[in-house]
């Protein structure tokens, strides 16, 4: 089949390696857990904002850090990171939906709202993981 | 057991997963034979001004699908806090869910900082998120209000830039709008003369553009106090008929009559109350 039958807008994205991480725990394809993989979904992403979408909450913490950094000095970023590192830690058991109530006060978004608060909300998800299979992934044991 | 949600969280926000397979359907619209449902877009005329006391918005209220009116009487200035309106052009659901996303943030940020928002901190707000979504969010703006710094009028564009101007007009009918702005604006109006004014910018951008029309709303925004007309003129009237096509009793001649009673027996009568909650 033709690949460059799709649409316009998609010959703006460049193509990227590792876009959907794919490999599993032996450098290959995780056919198991990650279903069929497919070359053209790993090149190209398939919206132009799919990736600085993805990144964005990254991007924004670097580029805060880095500021933040440049005006007070590196024991800022440093304490501020820490704190961050703890309070991702305080999760639910892994197939429940975490409020990250901590996370959101430290970064300042427990009062702002966002289009990742109103779509695709993680309370008003339809599908549930696994459970058992999800605490046996986290502890490795799977 | 190759289940999906055992490694990958479910990311929030906006989801990327049908976007392969819609250009592909467009694509091959023409093999399978049908067309991908348009947007409700706004094709509007709406704009605004600074007079001497505060601001006037005016903008049409018909939204298009396509070539179709889909709404004769959409309201098209939208709230974003007691003292700061928008209109928005463009695609229907994006003005709406970015002015009630932007509304819902200058209230929380209002009530962190207990004070009257700004109309430039809903000018930042709006062009940040705007251009995040680098134009695929397809709102043209006219934001206005009047904060303690006196009356501010801001146009955005869908791509995130902003213009701060005494008078802007946005949507397809701009152009008709913005040739009687430029024509009749004088600096330090009086409210009576900015409303009139306003009025005959839509009225043009009704009457020679097709993708806006129906009535006009204003919104006129002073200190203190907020006038949202909604209808302030219903220029376009639906047409009266002149005559009427009905023909009298007795035009067309009755020659014979017959009447056939049909004798029905009630069975059974049962009454259902209709669940109207």
């Amino acid at each position: 089949q033709n690949t460059r039958g799709l649409r316009s807008q998609l010959k703006d994205s460049v193509p990227v390696t590792g876009l959907c991480p794919q490999a599993g725990p032996y450098g290959v394809q995780d056919t198991l857990r990650r279903g069929f993989s497919s070359v053209k979904n790993e090149l190209l992403p398939s919206h132009p904002l799919e990736l600085s979408e993805k990144n964005f909450q990254l991007n924004q913490d670097k580029m805060n850090f880095n500021t933040l950094r440049n005006i007070q000095g590196l024991h800022a970023p440093l304490k501020l990171q820490m704190e961050y590192r703890a309070a991702r830690q305080i999760q639910r058991l892994p197939f429940l939906p975490s409020s990250n109530l901590a996370l959101d006060t430290l970064r300042g978004s427990d009062d702002t709202i966002g289009f990742e608060d109103i779509l695709n909300d993680p309370v008003q998800c339809e599908m549930m993981g696994e459970p058992h299979i999800m605490t046996e992934y986290k502890f490795g044991l799977l | 057991m190759a289940t999906v949600s055992v490694c990958q969280y479910q990311p929030r926000g906006f989801s990327f997963e049908n976007c392969k397979r819609n250009a592909l359907l467009e694509a091959d619209s023409t093999k399978f034979g049908f067309n991908a449902p348009a947007a409700r877009k706004t094709g509007t005329t709406i704009c605004g001004i600074v007079f001497k006391d505060g601001v006037v918005l005016g903008a049409d209220t018909r939204a298009t699908e396509g070539m179709v009116v889909a709404d004769k009487n959409c309201s098209k200035i939208h709230y974003i806090s007691p003292n700061i309106y928008c209109c928005g052009a463009g695609t229907a659901a994006d003005t709406e869910m970015t002015t009630q996303i932007i509304s819902s943030n200058l209230e929380l940020h209002s009530l962190t900082t207990s004070r009257l928002p700004r109309v430039a901190t809903a000018n930042r707000m709006l062009k940040q998120m705007l251009f995040r979504y680098q134009g695929y969010i397809g709102a043209a703006l006219v934001l206005g209000g009047v904060d303690c710094t006196g009356p501010h009028l801001y146009s955005i564009y869908p791509h995130g830039s902003t213009d701060k101007l005494p008078y802007v007009t946005m949507g397809s009918g701009s152009l008709a709008a913005m040739a009687v702005f430029e024509d009749r604006f004088k600096p330090d109006m009086e409210e009576e003369e900015a409303k009139s004014l306003v009025r005959d910018a839509i009225a043009a951008g009704i009457f020679n553009d097709l993708g806006s029309g129906s009535n006009i709303d204003l919104c006129v925004i002073t200190k203190g106090k907020v006038d949202y007309l909604r209808p302030h003129d219903v220029a376009n009237n639906k047409g009266v008929r002149t005559g009427s096509y009905r023909y009298k009793r007795g035009t067309t001649g009755v020659l014979t009559k017959t009447v056939t009673p049909l004798n029905l027996e009630v069975v059974e009568e049962s009454i259902q109350t209709m669940d109207t909650s």
